[in-house]
């Protein structure tokens, strides 16, 4: 993965003097102390960080921290008063006005909360919009405005006014509009936040196929938790203009940077952030490595360990089974006198495994309806470890104390 | 100070000493007779265009046949508006030619598009400009403010002034007092597009003019023909009163009623006029909602007929 777009130090002060703005900053003073003494407005505040070709970049913040601003500076509709934004190494800031009509219209598009559709526009028109501004031949941008309607789903509407359409449909064809130039860089300003909250799903999860399908750059500003959980591949937390956490969805989970972080929280079901392997512990059940171990030795050594219960895994970690030591006294009584036992016939039959990347959602019932902890296998059936159902209880309660 | 103070003459003495006359009436007055002994050329060249457009426009008008403009106004009122308001434009133009005002009327149509044509031509490009510069904007402000609260038969004197009398100078005084509303509502127009809109469109890569073109003046389309609509309203009711510098038209029956207190003559001149802002108000008006959301004429025409058809059987 190579670094497709990097923001460095870039601060926006609204205002008639943003200079005298900026050296306020830099002797300390805080967003409000400078807007009592100037009257101007602090937007962003030293943002930094960096996005990866074709993830999802995910800005999250509540209204004022910023985002709309960073966000309109990425293509400059807003100029930044410091600090460079480069995208594939080049500092938009430092662009004239013809290399900057040139960048938007080739590579950085964008989707806007209100859809922003030309009213007067058929779809397939408002699709093809940004190819009929660079002069794109009409056949050629109608294939390409029809293809991006068709990847959309909204292929049947193209002669549909936005009028006649749903709020989930004119977002679909604003999508539509910013893919069909096939940017380098898709910037989406509280693109799903006017929906309501089903269509707002299903718009996630047509974002997510269009992405499994074309990994694009995409920047995707919100202030909904739930949303930057779901689709972000990192997050980056805004809070008074400045930029306070960047990570991943578990690590901001797992350690928020701050209080505000931490605030984000309150009343949010983590339990569909975490993963079977965020959960899975490997030190609270007895692990057999040999998997040639006679029955009696295993019952033996978990008598030893005080476990009730332990898993089977071969030389490789391959997972193998669960004994317990019900299943391995079963299985003795059913041996003759001078027979061994195959660990094998042992195994308890109603366990599964999970993988590792299962949600925490998907494993609960599962985990509770079974006597055994669960073990946790990864792609290729090694052992990760296992739940049990006092782990899965720690992990909710830790959560919802850190909610608190 | 003594018991006996005469408030009067104090005041008298006061307003001598501070108060000086200002001779506004005579600057203007100089200013409007230097610009005729040094600008003769320029109203010259001003005068031959307005009365090339006005006078080849009324012409054109009075050329055509009756039945003709009865035609083609009845068929656009069918298509934009509708078949009551087509039966209106028939009955209304049968009453003026029942009057016997046709000419008045059609030398009145052709100044109000010539001065229309002439106000939304400087108008509307001065609108976009405001939109566009604050500065220009509070510059311009005032201007139309005096444009629009002026008494309109001020215009009237030096437009005959430079003009002299007769159609030019009508046409100009009515040039000016209608161009307000199409520069304000274009200004307000492009000002009231959403910022999401103009974002997108710069956003997609719009260099100004595209932005203006794509963008600004489609989504400012039901302002600016609100704004055209007012310019042609505010054009007839100046062309009545520019009458009474020779314009000609509709004015003429009206003014003679007033002059003579004949009240037929100015009631029938002042029907005229009614039932001509009436055709031009429906017709401008319907042309500020976009188009699409109409039946084409092939439709109207056929339903219309289809339900003529449909009477006529039952």
């Amino acid at each position: 993965m190579s670094t497709k777009l990097s923001v460095e130090h870039v601060y926006k002060v609204f205002g008639a003097h943003p200079r005298r703005a900026l050296d306020r900053i830099k002797r300390g003073e805080s967003k409000d102390e400078i807007f009592a003494a100037t009257g101007m407005t602090v937007g962003v505040s030293d943002a930094s960080f960096e996005v990866q070709e074709g993830e999802i970049f995910v800005v999250m913040g509540l209204s004022g921290s910023g985002k709309s601003t960073l966000v309109r500076m990425l293509n400059r509709l807003i100029d930044p008063t410091a600090g460079a934004i480069r995208i594939d190494g080049q500092d938009i800031t430092r662009m004239t006005r013809k290399q900057l009509i040139e960048l938007r219209r080739r590579e950085i598009s964008m989707v806007f909360q209100s859809f922003a559709l030309m009213p007067h526009q058929s779809v397939l028109e408002n699709t093809a919009f940004g190819l009929a501004v660079a002069g794109t031949s009409r056949s050629e941008r109608e294939e390409k405005a029809l293809a991006a309607l068709d990847a959309v789903g909204l292929k049947a509407n193209a002669h549909s006014y936005p009028d006649e359409l749903s709020g989930g449909m004119k977002q679909r064809v604003g999508l539509a509009r910013a893919l069909a130039v096939n940017p380098g860089i898709l910037l989406m300003d509280e693109a799903f936040s006017a929906l309501d909250p089903l269509i707002r799903t299903e718009m996630q999860d047509e974002l997510l196929r269009l992405q499994s399908e074309q990994a694009r750059t995409v920047v995707f500003i919100t202030h909904d938790l739930d949303e930057a959980m779901r689709v972000g591949d990192r997050i980056a937390i805004m809070q008074g203009g400045a930029v306070v956490q960047v990570g991943t969805p578990e690590e901001i989970v797992r350690e928020p940077a701050n209080e505000y972080v931490r605030s984000f929280f309150r009343g949010v079901d983590v339990s569909h952030v975490f993963t079977a392997a965020d959960v899975a512990r490997k030190d609270h059940v007895t692990v057999m490595e040999r998997p040639g171990v006679s029955v009696r030795a295993a019952l033996e050594r978990l008598r030893e360990h005080d476990g009730s219960a332990a898993v089977v895994h071969d030389r490789s970690r391959k997972y193998q089974g669960v004994v317990s030591i019900d299943s391995l006294i079963a299985c003795i009584d059913g041996l003759g006198r001078r027979e061994e036992g195959r660990i094998e016939q042992a195994f308890v039959a109603d366990v599964t495994p999970v993988t590792a990347d299962t949600p925490l959602t998907e494993l609960m019932t599962q985990v509770a309806e079974s006597p055994y902890p669960v073990p946790v296998v990864d792609g290729d059936g090694r052992y990760q470890g296992t739940i049990s159902r006092a782990t899965l209880l720690h992990t909710l309660n830790r959560t919802d104390k850190g909610a608190a | 100070m003594g018991p006996n103070v005469d408030i009067g003459s104090f005041w008298q003495a006061l307003k001598d000493a501070f108060v000086m006359e200002l001779p506004i009436g005579e600057g203007f007055t100089a200013v409007v007779d230097f610009m005729q002994e040094h600008f003769e050329l320029f109203f010259v060249a001003v005068a031959n265009t307005i009365s090339f457009v006005a006078d080849n426009l009324t012409e054109f008008f009075n050329y055509l046949p009756p039945q003709l403009v009865f035609g083609v106004l009845a068929v656009l009122a069918l298509w934009r508006v509708g078949w009551r308001f087509a039966l209106f434009v028939l009955v209304g133009l049968y009453i003026v030619l029942g009057m016997d005002l046709w000419p008045e009327s059609m030398d009145t149509l052709g100044l109000v598009i010539a001065a229309t044509l002439a106000a939304l031509g400087v108008g509307l490009p001065v609108g976009v400009a405001m939109a566009k510069s604050e500065l220009l904007a509070a510059a311009v402000r005032p201007v139309l403010d005096f444009m629009q609260t002026l008494p309109a038969f001020v215009y009237l004197i030096p437009a005959v002034i430079f003009f002299g009398t007769g159609r030019v100078p009508g046409t100009i005084a009515t040039v000016i007092f209608a161009m307000p509303p199409a520069v304000r509502l274009m200004n307000l127009g492009i000002r009231q597009v959403p910022t999401e809109n103009v974002e997108a469109g710069r956003a997609f890569g719009c260099n100004q003019l595209q932005l203006l073109f794509k963008v600004e003046l489609p989504l400012a389309l039901p302002s600016i023909m609100a704004g055209i609509n007012q310019t042609i309203m505010l054009a007839l009711s100046m062309v009545v009163i520019a009458s009474m510098i020779g314009a000609g038209g509709l004015g003429d029956p009206v003014l003679a009623g007033i002059q003579q207190l004949r009240l037929g003559t100015g009631f029938e001149g002042g029907l005229g006029v009614v039932i001509l802002a009436i055709i031009l108000d429906r017709l401008t008006q319907s042309f500020a909602q976009p188009n699409r959301q109409r039946e084409g004429i092939l439709t109207r025409l056929k339903r219309f007929f289809g339900r003529a058809d449909a009477e006529r059987t039952a």
